[in-house]
């Protein structure tokens, strides 16, 4: 009866779009055969990009730093394979413009085997020594967002953190790695739960699952140990319900003040894939250098999830996967919702990236905008109880300060006014757009 | 060789959408319409298609007239055209010159949506923007009533093909609408004709029932905010119940104020118009009771026997003020910080 009601626990707003998830729930993560190139960005994470150690023509061992944090909300970043750099210079990120990167050639006939560092003796390191290990295992918020994870373990003094939130909504459609991890590795995400539990000195561990997959609530249910204070809590299917701020309402039914973080309400809030990274890193000596990828989309041969080496170009990722159908017109790095296009096939898999979903005519066809016959539709989906209609009549007018005013950066560009608008107006769109003047423009001299 | 990659578009996510589009959400209106308005055929036979399809052509004439050259044509596809004069159609006499109903199509468009920037731009509700030109323009011929013809399809007013300034009384039977009757002879239309429409009245405001079932459609289909028709009627019920407490012989019963007259039509169809009605839920319930009061108040009070038209346009003209004052609170903000 208490998991019914739990069920029906959910934040106020949010959309539900089709889930598209069949095409890739029931198949096992495989791993992605190695291949030659490799390409590592700098900037891979939010905040300062990680400083390269290692010069064109080193001999790299798989796992090996190449590049250590370039200041504190930074990380560090491993070589992807044992091979040769190639080369440090700019390369082409995912949003087109050069950027710095290690570009590594992975050893031809290499079986890729490296003996792993031996387990960490974890429980006997201070909290400062664990927040360092985790900056240099290069562990980033792997749910998209990619910050840096030992920055939110650092808590300020007088700060208490009472709960630690494992995300696994996984609410963007198309997207069922986490489903995967949470399916296959149930016992490496308890573990490295429960390391960050007893590291953050929480009380307990609250694993939140939408119910959409109740075989992932089952397994996980069924692989909790009794004496650990850890419960999974059912969420209601919608989105964004893997917000972190959403979700932290879904929860435990309190609204993270606009402006603070999830430990002004004493919770800690993590991706499932990060806590499975936790475990890898500190019980099997494994620092972030692959992740679950799921390639999905109506444009791809061979749906997938897949165990794929951070650098790997998107290009080897889709060929695994069969290739691209004819027809293929656009190609998003992470969910539907908030994901970004990528300009070349050539762009790597980063730490942040959940999917590679390849799409067709269908979903990018340009739709005819209408004008705003303000229905409100947008607001009844905006999570956050801003007004998305007024956000882009202003945009457009670039009234940007009196969006400033009506709380724009409250907005945290899930997309549900986009998806929820008749008239095709390119709502979020144009909120980026604003957000984007008001954060970089410089004031002129007076 | 290898082949060549597909040339990659850089649209921005999200790329899913509802599926809803705003020409589908107008034509669904004309379709929660078309039982009233072949309820308007059976009462009012040919005539009622002369009149509403008089206004729909003076609708579609302003459209095209005033659209810039290379949008022509393009403002018809979003179906606002066609449903604006269908709503004003509804809101007439039977007997009305067809020539006056196409004056105010146009009238509806050209004043009450072109001159304001186009769809999503106008302040009023252009169908009773229209209506109320029509009324300040033909008095007489707006407040003529006939008697409805009871299933002769064939019957035409003969006033309905008058010529352009020839003839502005309407000849034949004229009657008085229910309010009318109860207003000034305190005379009561029995229920069951006022619900099912064999009343005199403008052509689609007859049938009570046939105009909730539409609305029904439009509930189901999210197309209507439920809040808007939901507090009008409540309001009118509960303004009217404890008015016929008072005086059970002077004020109707609350069923009666609900199903007579235009309240119906306009609670459902036009003071849901979405551009002139708030966007914000409480806005919806402040907006919806503003309109019942003020047709109560008109009914009652007032010199004429209807008031849901002026009703519905004063809170067009409260709407931005309304939506400005109930923007909801922002997630994580307190209250006051809009």
């Amino acid at each position: 009866m208490k998991s019914l009601r739990l069920l029906r626990r959910s934040f106020e707003h949010g959309v539900h779009p089709a889930h598209h998830k069949n095409q890739t729930e029931n198949l096992p993560i495989q791993r992605v055969p190695f291949g030659k190139d490799y390409i590592m960005p700098l900037g891979q994470h939010i905040g300062v990009p990680s400083k390269a150690v290692v010069e064109a023509g080193e001999r790299v061992r798989r796992g090996q730093v190449i590049a250590e944090p370039g200041g504190f909300v930074s990380a560090a970043l491993h070589s992807p394979v044992t091979g040769t750099i190639r080369e440090v210079g700019n390369f082409r990120g995912v949003d087109g413009r050069f950027a710095p990167a290690i570009a590594i050639e992975a050893d031809a006939y290499s079986t890729q085997q490296v003996e792993p560092d031996p387990a960490m003796d974890w429980q006997s390191l201070s909290l400062e020594d664990f927040i360092a290990a985790v900056q240099m295992a290069g562990i980033v918020g792997m749910g998209g967002a990619a910050f840096p994870s030992h920055v939110k373990l650092s808590v300020p003094e007088g700060v208490t953190i009472r709960h630690l939130l494992v995300n696994g909504a996984e609410c963007e459609p198309y997207l069922t790695n986490d489903h995967r991890l949470m399916l296959e590795r149930p016992e490496a995400l308890l573990e490295g739960a429960e390391i960050m539990r007893q590291k953050l000195g929480a009380q307990d561990t609250i694993i939140g699952i939408e119910a959409n997959k109740p075989d992932a609530i089952d397994i996980v249910n069924r692989h909790i140990n009794p004496d650990q204070p850890v419960r999974v809590v059912p969420l209601k299917v919608k989105y964004p319900q893997g917000a972190e701020k959403m979700m932290i309402k879904s929860v435990f039914g309190k609204e993270v003040p606009a402006g603070q973080l999830p430990r002004d309400v004493e919770v800690n809030v993590n991706n499932v894939g990060t806590i499975v990274a936790i475990a890898d890193y500190f019980l099997r000596g494994m620092p972030l250098i692959e992740r679950v990828v799921t390639v999905a989309g109506p444009g791809v041969t061979y749906p997938a999830n897949l165990i794929v080496p951070l650098g790997t170009p998107v290009r080897d990722v889709v060929r695994f996967c069969g290739g691209l159908k004819g027809g293929t017109r656009e190609i998003i790095m992470g969910g539907p919702m908030m994901g970004r296009p990528i300009a070349s096939l050539d762009v790597p898999v980063l730490k942040g990236c959940s999917g590679v979903l390849v799409f067709t005519e269908e979903q990018t066809a340009r739709r005819k905008e209408y004008p705003c016959i303000r229905c409100g539709r947008c607001l009844e989906a905006c999570p956050y109880f801003l007004n998305p209609s007024r956000f882009a009549r202003l945009a457009r007018a670039r009234m940007f300060d009196e969006m400033k005013a009506y709380h724009v950066f409250d907005c945290v560009e899930c997309g549900c006014c986009t998806f929820a608008c008749p008239s095709d107006i390119p709502i979020v769109q144009l909120i980026r757009t604003a957000k984007d003047d008001l954060t970089h423009r410089k004031e002129p001299d007076a | 060789m290898k082949k060549k990659d597909p040339e990659l578009l850089l649209f921005h996510a999200p790329l899913l959408r509802q599926g809803m589009t705003t020409p589908r959400a107008m034509r669904d209106v004309i379709y929660a319409l078309l039982p009233a308005t072949g309820a308007a055929l059976w009462f009012f036979g040919l005539s009622a298609i002369l009149v509403i399809g008089a206004c729909i052509a003076g609708a579609i004439a302003a459209e095209v007239l005033f659209a810039s050259r290379e949008n022509r044509g393009e403002s018809l596809h979003d179906a606002t055209g066609v449903l604006t004069g269908l709503l004003l159609g509804l809101t007439l006499p039977p007997g009305l010159p067809m020539w006056m109903a196409f004056l105010g199509g146009f009238v509806a468009i050209s004043l009450g949506k072109v001159i304001w920037g186009g769809l999503g731009h106008n302040l009023f509700n252009p169908a009773l923007l229209g209506r109320a030109f029509l009324l300040a323009t033909f008095p007489i011929a707006m407040t003529s009533w006939v008697t409805g013809g009871n299933g002769e399809f064939f019957n035409v007013y003969p006033s309905n093909l008058a010529l352009p300034f020839m003839q502005s009384n309407i000849d034949g039977v004229t009657a008085a609408t229910p309010l009318g009757l109860m207003k000034f002879d305190q005379e009561v239309t029995p229920l069951a004709d006022l619900a099912f429409g064999k009343t005199t009245g403008s052509l689609g405001e007859t049938s009570g029932l046939l105009l909730l079932l539409g609305g029904i459609y439009l509930w189901l289909r999210r197309d209507l905010d439920w809040r808007i028709p939901v507090s009008i009627l409540l309001t009118v019920a509960i303004f009217s119940g404890c008015l016929s407490l008072v005086d059970a012989e002077r004020f109707p019963s609350p069923l009666f104020s609900v199903f007579s007259g235009g309240l119906m039509l306009g609670a459902i169809y036009m003071a849901t118009d979405p551009v002139t009605s708030p966007v914000t839920p409480r806005g919806a319930w402040i907006f919806g009771i503003g309109v019942g009061v003020l047709v109560m108040l008109i009914r009652v009070f007032g010199g004429l026997p209807e008031g849901v038209m002026y009703a519905i346009l004063l809170m067009n003209a409260a709407t931005p003020l309304i939506d400005r004052y109930t923007q909801p609170r922002v997630f994580g903000r307190k209250a006051k910080s809009q």
